[in-house]
């Protein structure tokens, strides 16, 4: 049972008992025919280095056989819009894997990963950021999913010029978003067991934008008296997140927040190259990686293929998840953090020297 | 005529977040909008270690606001000078800052000596620094090192 041994007469035989309940194989996954189907996903490898980081997850869910077809198709940043095509893929399959898409800064264009979300209403995105064994970090213990308003606030893309010189930035805070992102943070963390939701706000500066959400959180509190629910002010959030991760929990945020203490979460737990993440809506999901890379990552990391897949692979094992197919989550997943943990196949932003293809092999290796 | 010898980048406040939490070494002066400063400010304070040990000059504002959830507990700082602050080690600093630029410096620096010196030998620190010492007790033992 399970891959580990015990040392004769160490354990009475009640500890014995107690082992061998905890260890090897949990209770049977039972599917209804027809489950094992092959599953069709939508795959965008997008710009920068996400071709590289989708192409290592193409090869890693071949060697294990998963019941996934990938349908891949070109879309680039510098595109006007996504196009029609993509949208109806994404409709049909109803999953999504994606690199990232380079968003050009400043120019009046909108960025095509926030056009996605809105017009497929992915109105939550989730990061999780949690330390990994095998990569060290000043602070241990972090375990923390960030779950992000994703269409409206600061993101409107509503902006004008009054007068040259002076600009208008419009936040706008509905309750009908501030509600549902609430509801989808405590379902989150009633359905995998978590303890505390920390709504993260500027209420006394935004007093009617972010009091409008801190409200929507009080309310939806009130349905789960079993999960513990607070609030933090973002800079103060900021000030422990660097101090003291290992205190959050679930954290739900608007919009713009999200996107900073995600980023700031994953820096602390080990880098953006390894975080997972996804944005899921009432009837589609899209996974891509966690946080940020800066964008697209830069060339150079392009050039010489030095890419990290982690954080993809970690990604399309919650896709696996999310889409019934959990002996195959966590034969990748376990292959993931085995191959971090032994620490001879690491990336450069992990202070290793593989490129993104060593990686790959090493995953494979390494499955179950 | 502008010194041009000064670098001058743009990152994106997420990535800017990120590394930041990385290797803050890469950062030298940073210029940003109301809102990213607020974040950014804090952050770095939690980095330094405590928001307390940060200096800001924005007209003699203590860095940490007003705290509310400490304030008269006598377990933060209560300001040598005004009661309404919360955290006088940033706000003592503060008016090392001001008094600098009153040109008083070798006052400012009898200060700040002063608190280097008690923070380093450890005897009195607050709760926010690790320590259990009481605000009144912090300030007598800077008032000593003077």
């Amino acid at each position: 049972m399970g891959g580990r041994s015990i040392a004769a007469g160490s354990m009475t035989l009640k500890g014995m008992v107690k082992h061998a309940i905890g260890s090897g194989r949990s209770v049977t996954y039972m599917p209804r025919p027809g489950d094992g189907a092959p599953r069709g996903v939508t795959l965008i490898p997008g710009d920068g280095i996400g071709p590289l980081v989708t192409r290592a997850v193409e090869q890693v869910m071949e060697a294990m056989h998963a019941p996934v077809y990938f349908e891949r198709y070109e879309v680039h940043g510098d595109m006007k819009r996504v196009p029609e095509e993509v949208l109806e893929s994404i409709r049909k399959n109803k999953v999504c894997l994606k690199g990232g898409l380079k968003t050009p800064v400043g120019g009046g264009v909108s960025s095509l990963n926030v056009q996605l979300r809105k017009e497929l209403d992915l109105y939550a995105s989730l990061v999780n950021c949690f330390n990994l064994p095998g990569l060290p970090t000043r602070h241990h213990n972090v375990d923390i999913v960030v779950i992000r308003e994703n269409t409206e606030g600061e993101y409107s893309g509503l902006e004008h010029e009054v007068v040259p010189g002076v600009v208008e930035s419009l936040k706008v805070m509905t309750k009908f978003c501030s509600e549902r992102i609430a509801k989808y943070a405590f379902e989150y963390a009633y359905l995998n067991n978590r303890k505390t939701v920390t709504a993260v706000h500027k209420a006394n500066i935004m007093k009617l934008a972010d009091g409008l959400f801190l409200e929507s959180c009080r309310q939806v509190a009130t349905k789960y008296p079993s999960i513990k629910y607070n609030e933090i002010i973002v800079d103060n959030c900021c000030m422990q997140l660097v101090s003291k991760p290992e205190r959050f929990d679930v954290m739900v945020t608007p919009n713009l927040y999200g996107n900073l203490v995600a980023n700031t979460a994953a820096g602390i737990a080990g880098g953006t190259g390894v975080m997972p993440g996804g944005n899921v809506g009432g009837d589609h999901a899209v996974f891509e990686q966690g946080a940020s890379a800066g964008n697209v990552g830069n060339e150079k990391l392009v050039e010489q293929k030095e890419a990290n897949p982690v954080a993809l692979l970690l990604s399309s094992a919650m896709m696996l998840r999310h889409l019934r197919f959990p002996s195959f989550a966590d034969r990748l997943e376990t292959a993931v953090k085995r191959v971090i943990s032994e620490g001879k196949y690491m990336t450069k932003d992990l202070g290793g020297v593989s490129t993104t293809q060593e990686v790959v092999h090493a995953v494979i290796a390494n499955l179950d | 005529a502008v010194n041009g010898m000064i670098k001058y980048e743009e990152v994106v406040i997420d990535n800017c977040c990120m590394m930041f939490v990385k290797n803050p070494a890469l950062f030298d002066v940073l210029v940003m909008p109301n809102l990213y400063g607020d974040n950014i400010s804090d952050l770095c304070a939690g980095l330094v270690g405590a928001a307390t040990l940060v200096r800001g000059i924005a007209l003699a504002e203590a860095v940490y606001g007003s705290a509310p959830d400490i304030a008269g507990k006598n377990m933060g700082f209560e300001c040598l000078f005004h009661e309404k602050f919360g955290k006088s080690n940033c706000f003592t600093a503060e008016w090392c800052s001001m008094l600098r630029h009153l040109n008083l410096h070798d006052k400012a620096d009898l200060i700040q000596n002063a608190i280097l010196n008690t923070i380093a030998e450890g005897k009195y620190q607050t709760a926010d620094l690790g320590g259990k010492a009481k605000t009144i007790e912090f300030t007598n033992a800077i008032i000593d090192h003077l």
